[in-house]
This record gives structure tokens, sequence and C-alpha cells, in this order.
């Protein structure tokens, strides 16, 4: 078993970095996950790993260091929340676009604009949909506890160098800011100068031998048809990474009337709203994505089959909700989705859901059917 | 055994370390244990509050609407977490300060006067170690074995020679609290 100790979530990531071996971390503070950086600079891990630690003049700097940091095929990483992350969100396209595995991690907080430093989930969108410009993905990671901060970091590394694809763990200001018991994982060492060759030395800028073609990093092609073989490339990757990578986990969904569907945070407070709704005798269950992208489409269209309704619980106005409509759509159930929320920073508690899902499937919980439409 | 447990009241008395001691005492004990603290506004407007769980099993909502235990230490939280104990639930509070003391009667509530006895010590920073003692002895749901591991845990190792002090204002919470109404 590996060492346990009490720590943040932010905390957390930046000693989970320094063990998996990360080779550079570029950042800029921001609340609430300033944390990362102040413990990587207490850490001091240039001493003891050789890993990089810089704090950037801002996040559109930490992102471009990335970048060319991350071309040269090692393990590379930032972390900021929600305003830093829409600064970053040109660079991220670029890494994308470019196919530069690395390690972003946006600890969420309310917005729009400045918004609040109290935790949100309201850039789902900009996480899974783009946030930058044009046709790319992120492999998306939401953890929900400060066990899944460590663990998502070397797993974020691992996906993204499967891929070739910058990955994100999306938290939010709560599992940052709070501590829980964590089993640490051992160290491992950073990956040799030969090491990082013989991964990635097809496509990175680990210097050039007489024995092959230079390898270009750029996201640049100025023939459409190049463009549109480069895009049609990146589709495939996306749609092998729905066939191989999808994760959730499912509570007490075996016989669940009503699925609550809910990350991070949310599904927390929703283990705890199954907990009181199965107490007054409501089958009620929980789906909690893990990547939320890929989304796990297919075991909400199987739950499809059977629920009578599906209740999306965020912190924010209602973004998830839609994946899920596609998602049944797609199963062709007449499952109502609904969807509940709080924002500006607000979590709800576990009776609030309770309440919200009594009152959204009032007609279906008086008649216990499905609504035909 | 799940203990959901609220502390608060201002910052700088040591609310935030209190539960952080309960929480490394947890670990310690092999259990789950969550921490979660009032960040933000609300810490920068002087008061401070946190929400600690303890647990045999998997913690699910660090968020709560009512608390087993409130250890309540200023009037604004007794205002605020006094109705949010469960019926059957503990409250501690440190009259100090307190105008209007709580009222119900389907709570245990329990005082102590850990602001004066830190000043009888002769270290007010001691209040919260106090405060702790008697919640302890109130809820004996840690062995006071792990809990002195897990005040070594949670201290950096320069302040471990101040370990002592600790486990002495420990036991003088556990002498001074009373019962104000039991049920």
């Amino acid at each position: 078993m590996g060492e346990i100790k009490l720590m943040k979530g932010n905390e957390v990531l930046a000693e989970a970095a320094i063990r998996c071996g990360c080779d550079g971390y570029f950042g800029y503070p921001i609340t609430p996950q300033s944390e990362v950086m102040e413990t990587l600079m207490a850490r001091e891990p240039w001493k003891e790993t050789g890993m990089v630690v810089l704090q950037a003049e801002s996040e559109v700097a930490s992102i471009n260091m990335v970048y060319g940091a991350a071309a040269t095929g090692k393990k590379i990483m930032t972390s900021s929340s929600s305003p830093g992350i829409s600064l970053m969100a040109e660079g991220i396209s670029y890494l994308a676009g470019a196919e530069l595995p690395c390690l972003l991690v946006n600890v969420q907080r309310g917005g729009p604009g400045l918004g609040t430093i109290q935790p949100s989930q309201a850039d789902y969108f900009q996480a899974v949909k783009g946030g930058g410009h044009g046709d790319y993905k992120l492999i998306v990671l939401a953890p929900s506890s400060v066990q899944e901060m460590n663990d998502f970091v070397d797993l974020g590394f691992e996906l993204a160098f499967k891929y070739r694809n910058p990955a994100m763990i999306l938290a939010d200001g709560a599992i940052g800011q709070m501590m829980e018991k964590v089993e640490l994982a051992d160290y491992k060492p950073r990956w040799t100068k030969e090491e990082v060759v013989e991964k990635n030395g097809g496509w990175a800028t680990t210097g050039k031998p007489s024995s092959r073609k230079k390898n270009v990093i750029t996201s640049l092609e100025m023939a459409s048809n190049d463009m549109e073989v480069r895009n049609i490339n990146l589709q495939a990757k996306y749609r092998k990474m729905e066939e191989e990578d999808v994760r959730y986990e499912a509570i007490q969904c075996d016989d669940a009337e009503f699925i609550l569907v809910a990350f991070g945070t949310a599904a927390r407070v929703c283990q705890k709203a199954v907990e009181v709704a199965r107490a007054k005798g409501l089958k009620v269950g929980l789906l909690r994505p893990i990547t939320l992208f890929p989304f796990p489409k297919t075991i909400i269209k199987e739950l499809a089959r059977k629920a009578v309704g599906f209740l999306s619980v965020e912190m924010s106005a209602g973004q998830m909700v839609e994946d899920i409509k596609l998602a049944v759509y797609d199963a062709g159930s007449n499952a109502r989705v609904n969807y509940f929320g709080r924002m500006g920073g607000i979590i709800p508690t576990p009776t609030e859901v309770v309440e919200a899902l009594e009152d959204k499937f009032s007609w279906e919980l008086s008649y216990g059917v499905k609504r035909s439409y | 055994m799940t203990e959901e447990m609220i502390i608060a009241g201002f910052g700088g008395q040591g609310v935030l370390s209190m539960g952080k001691i309960l929480a490394y005492s947890g670990i310690m004990e092999d259990k789950e244990v969550t921490w979660f603290p009032s960040y933000g506004p609300e810490m920068r407007g002087g008061t401070a509050n946190v929400t600690v769980i303890v647990s045999d099993t998997r913690i699910s909502s660090p968020v709560l609407q009512e608390y087993d235990t409130a250890i309540i230490l200023n009037q604004q939280s007794m205002d605020k977490f006094e109705k949010a104990v469960k019926p059957g639930g503990v409250l501690l509070y440190d009259p100090n300060g307190i105008v209007n003391p709580p009222t119900r009667t389907d709570i245990n509530i329990f005082k102590v006067e850990a602001t004066k006895a830190s000043v009888e010590m002769g270290n007010p920073k001691v209040f919260n170690m106090i405060v702790f003692g008697s919640y302890l002895k109130v809820r004996p749901i840690l062995s006071l074995d792990n809990v002195e591991k897990g005040l070594a845990k949670s201290l950096p190792e320069r302040y471990h020679k101040l370990i002592p002090l600790n486990l002495d204002a420990m036991q003088k919470g556990r002498e001074i609290v009373e019962e104000v109404n039991v049920v």
C-alpha cells in the first residue's frame, strides 16, 4: 500500500505530478487552484526528480510553454481555473491540432466573467465541446474525490500519450479545497532521454539523427485537402476514444426507476441523495460519468430502456443534460430527462436534489409509469 | 459509524486546524475522512467553518444540511447552525461572546468555557484543543491514542515539542465540559 496522507485536492495534484514522473509544470496562480503551484514550489521537485516548475507571466504564456515543451515528447502539465482556462483556449486548440499530449487541469469556479471563487461546473461545455476553435476534443476526466485527483494525474498522462491528445482534469473548487484521505502512488522515474525517443521519437522533436527525416510539430496545413485529412484522422481518434476509454461508475442503478446523473462534487451530493431517496422508498440510482469526453452514452442508452426518468444534477444552468438527452433519444426511449442544479458557486444539498426529483417527476411518481407522448 | 459535523467560529480560533487534527485522527483509526472548509468571501469576512465527516464507509456528500454534531464558537455561527443539528444530535459551544444561548430541547447541548480556561492556562492558542478535548469526551468516536498520533501527523515536526501542552489542553476540556440539555 502506498503512503496514506490527509491532503487537499490541489496539493495532491502537485504531489501526483511529481510522483508520476512529470517533466514540467507551467502555470499562473488563480483561486481556487493556487495550491497546485504553491505545493510544487514548496516541494522543489527540480532538486528531487529534475522536474521543471515555472510561474509564467500569464495563462497565455503558460499554455504556449506547455505547447513548446510537449512538442519534445515529455510529460508536461498546467493547471488553472475557469477564467484562466478561457485565456488558454487558443493554445489548447493548437495543442489538439498539433496532436500534442499534455495534461491540463481546470479547478472550476463560478462564472461567467470573473464570476466567483466558489466551486462550479459551468465549464462543462468548454471542456467537452471545444472552448477553443475548430473540431477538436479533449479527453476529459472528472474526479469526485481527492483520491481521484491523485489517480487521474497518472491516468491523464497515460491517455494523453496513448492518443497524442491533450487530456483535461475537470475538477471544481470544492474538490480542490477539500482534504481527504489519499493513498499516494509510488514514485515513477521520469523518462530518460532514450525512453522519450523510444516512446515518442516517431513524432516528437527529440533531436534529429541523420537516420530519419525531421519531425515537424504544427497544426497548420495550407492545402484544404491535407487539412481535411488531418481532421478525418482526428475524428477517427476521437471515435477510438469513445470505443476504448469510456469510464463511469454506476451506483444502485440495477433496479432504479430514476437515475441521477452527476459528476465531480455534484456526484458526491447525489450519492447522499440516493441514500435519502431510497430511505423514502424511491428507487433511485446514480450514474457518475468519469470521462466526460468520451461520454458514457452506451450505459445511458442501456439504462434508458428501463428507467422512467433521468435527472441531470449539475452546478451549472444545465449543460451535461444535453448529452444525456442525445443518448436517451438515440436509444429510442421515452424516459424523460430533466435537469436540476445551482449556479454561481452554490453546491446543491442532497435534500434539494431529492425534492427536485420528486417535483420534476411528480407525474411519473404518482402513476408509476413512463410518460408516453 | 458516520459522524457528520460542523465546526464554526471566527478565523484565528483554530477551527480549521481542529478539524484537520480530527480528520488525521480518523485516518489513524483507519476511517474514511473528509474535511471541507468554507473558503472565499465567507472566510475573508472573518467567520470560518469546516465540515468534517468521519466514517467507516465511503463518504458521500461533503455538503450537508444537517449535522450529527455542531461545535459553535461565535454568535453568528450559533444563529446559523443551531437549527442544523439533527434531532438527538450534539451541540457543543463556548459561551464566551454568546448573547443568545441555544434553546432547542430536542438535542444534546454541552458548553465548555474554553476561552476562559485557555487564559487561565496562560496560552490562548490552546483554546481549540480545549474545545476538541471536550468534544471527544461528549462524542468518544476516536481513541485518545489515535488522536495523539493524529496530532503528531498534522503538526509540522518543529512543533512536536508542543504536543504535551496540547494533550494537557484536551484533558482540561474533558474536565470542564458541562451538560446543558440532555435528551
